[in-house]
């Protein structure tokens, strides 16, 4: 059987409380999903950062292409009215 | 050729406003050239730098200097662990990084090509030169590439416990015994001059310098860099009670800073180029734990495929759910 | 101080900590030298939790034996025939396999330890215990997936972890034969009954050995009495090398 000749890469997410969410540690290689979260609490959680870790494959992640920011992202810009700050309340009406 | 060059200037632009670059935004070939190989060189250096200081782990005088200690070499692997993923973000391997080390075609810092020769080279090392170290970390902490930047954000947090720990045994050793207070002056000359190394060339003799400035990599030049680190460590040697090694350092009153000694670059070039006390040993201890490494990284390969082959067969003979 | 004079429960407490310690060190040879810069990081936290375990047993015993003793006392100025590990921990680390297969058949042996010294009417040894046994589950798991990831991984492997498993095996005889500390411990309720534990040990080391598609040794075993300051010649070495600077430096303070 030849085996690959790198362990493939890993991102790691890790949740640092309960009531937060998975945020994006870095990145590791192990050889499957067990090893790369003991790689990962290891690597990611030796200050006790961690309550709950992610682990997935690099090459399983789909990635938004950056060319496409302006295609993608330009034109919520313009919906300025999904935003609190668009609409005028009378001071007399208190916090809403 | 102009489409290139517009882009280039626009890259230029971008960074110069402070943005930064993600992994796969468009960029010079000669920014991600020199990001791969100065983020290499720095994870490089993390890895053999774990090497002179292992070296004490097992003869640490105390229990708790013992676990510090481990604690410390451990986060350096980490570190490079961080700046190798860093690099491959780059699309450059961490195998291919390794091969270039191990060739000997990519350098690491090369104050790791000292030896470690009494208890108290930890604490000059903490001190010394992790300190140097987090002077340049804490300005790469700005650096306009994302992922380099996060690395060094994670990498500085974590690194303010080492130059502590590091003091700390050197205060230990100053108010010790007459023995204790002579190992630590003995290390503080051997190690005082190196570290004013690690910052690299002088300004005039760093051709990649003003470039890597350009495109916010880095944000000082060596030489500043060095002078703050002077300032900086010159009274924490006199609170030790020990005396650098330089008999032409004081205080410049006008400019405000210290005047200190030429540093003899023909050292500097020579440890670079191979012939530094350990830079044999450093090599070949890492060509060695990889070279032994390769049967179990091979082992556990193997099992991930053989497991994944269970599962998708395993998966093909199960009758289809309804 | 004549360490065999003090309390048997201190002697057990002295036991517990020199198998932590001696193990903990040798883990943490492999400091720098992983197979693996992720495997290096995980055998440094092996090694980090084993030397904490050791210490947490040092500074309880030497509160109790008093007289100024404190955890490196016990760690530096005691000689070799003082420790009272077994024998199995002291092993020289070898390669991977034979590092992991000490660790994967000392962890499931500790385990089922600590289970017992939780019970411990001691309450600040069940203490140390109770604490103690999450990262010994998480050592177990570790080594035990290695043993697995050896045994059905690629016929190198296989063949390298089969011949350390055959290597170590006949060290593990002492795990379960009781020595003077072990039957005071018994009695005072300290500690289990080593000799029940083989069963439950031989349960968990099959199981995980025939995921691995290894069988179990079937090597003769040694005599061996760690326990009463007997060892192997390896524990010398490993005494000489970390008590070095306290001994050519007594009166220095670290």
């Amino acid at each position: 059987m030849s085996a690959p000749d790198q362990w493939p890469l890993w991102e790691v997410f890790v949740r640092s409380k309960n009531g937060l969410s998975h945020k994006h540690s870095g990145s590791l290689h192990a050889p499957d999903a067990e090893m790369a979260l003991k790689n990962a609490r290891d690597v990611y959680t030796r200050r006790s950062e961690g309550t709950s870790i992610w682990v997935v494959l690099s090459s399983n992640i789909v990635a938004s292409a950056p060319d496409a920011k302006e295609v993608l992202f330009a034109p919520s810009d313009d919906k300025v009215y999904r935003h609190p700050t668009f609409y005028e309340i009378p001071d007399e009406v208190g916090h809403m | 050729m102009a489409p290139t060059i517009d882009m280039e200037a626009r890259f230029l632009d971008y960074v110069t406003a402070e943005n930064k670059v993600e992994p796969k935004d468009w960029m010079p070939e000669g920014y991600r050239k020199t990001l791969v190989r100065q983020i290499s060189q720095h994870a490089h250096s993390e890895i053999v730098g774990m090497l002179p200081e292992a070296n004490w782990i097992t003869r640490a005088p105390s229990l708790r200097s013992k676990l510090i200690l481990l604690a410390k070499v451990q986060d350096e692997a980490g570190h490079g662990l961080y700046l190798y993923s860093a690099a491959e973000t780059l699309g450059t391997s961490r195998d291919e990084m390794i091969a270039d080390l191990h060739s000997g075609k990519a350098k690491y810092s090369s104050i790791f090509n000292y030896p470690t020769l009494s208890w108290a080279d930890m604490g000059a090392i903490g001190w010394l030169v992790d300190g140097a170290a987090i002077q340049n970390q804490v300005m790469l902490c700005r650096a306009s590439y994302g992922p380099y930047s996060r690395a060094m954000v994670r990498i500085c947090k974590e690194e303010s416990f080492h130059q502590r720990q590091g003091y700390e045994i050197m205060l230990h050793l100053a108010k010790g015994t007459q023995e204790q207070k002579d190992m630590a002056q003995d290390a503080l000359n051997r190690w005082w001059w190196p570290s004013l190394m690690m910052f690299g060339p002088s300004d005039d003799n760093s051709p990649n310098s003003a470039q890597s400035m350009a495109w916010r990599i880095k944000r000082k030049s060596n030489d500043e860099l060095r002078q703050e680190f002077v300032d900086k460590t010159v009274p924490q040697a006199k609170f030790l009670g020990l005396s650098i090694p330089d008999a032409d350092l004081r205080w410049n009153e006008a400019l405000g800073q210290h005047d200190f000694g030429s540093i003899d670059w023909n050292e500097f070039f020579a440890v670079v180029a191979g012939n530094g006390p350990c830079n044999s040993e450093r090599i070949e201890a890492r060509r060695k734990a990889h070279a032994e490494g390769a049967w179990v990284r091979e082992a556990a390969s193997a099992y991930a495929a053989k497991q994944a082959a269970r599962r998708s067969s395993a998966a093909a003979t199960k009758p289809q759910a309804a | 101080m004549k360490w065999d004079t003090c309390d048997p429960s201190e002697q057990y407490l002295l036991h517990l900590g020199d198998d932590a310690l001696v193990l903990g060190h040798r883990l943490s040879e492999w400091c720098g030298h992983g197979p693996i810069l992720e495997e290096d990081i995980a055998l440094s936290n092996l090694a980090l939790d084993l030397v904490g375990l050791a210490r947490q047993y040092y500074q309880l015993a030497a509160k109790r034996i008093g007289g100024g003793t404190t955890e490196d006392r016990l760690a530096y100025w005691r000689g070799e025939r003082d420790f009272k590990n077994h024998v199995l921990v002291e092993q020289p680390n070898g390669d991977f396999a034979d590092t992991m297969a000490r660790q994967f058949l000392f962890d499931a042996f500790h385990l089922l330890q600590l289970e017992a010294i939780e019970q411990s009417p001691d309450a600040d040894l069940a203490a140390i215990a109770r604490k103690a046994l999450k990262e010994t589950t998480y050592r177990a798991q570790h080594s035990s997936e290695w043993v697995v990831r050896m045994g059905d991984g690629t016929d190198e492997s296989h063949s390298r972890i089969n011949a350390a498993l055959k290597r170590i095996w006949p060290f593990t005889d002492e795990l379960f034969q009781p020595a003077e500390v072990d039957r005071i411990a018994a009695e005072r309720g300290l500690g289990p009954d080593v000799r029940t534990l083989r069963e439950p040990w031989l349960e968990l080391i099959r199981e995980v050995l025939a995921k691995a598609q290894l069988s179990l040794p079937d090597m003769p075993q040694k005599l061996l009495r760690g326990k009463s300051g007997v060892h192997s010649e390896s524990l010398g070495f490993l005494l000489a090398e970390m008590q070095s600077l306290p001994r050519a430096y007594p009166d220095a303070q670290w």
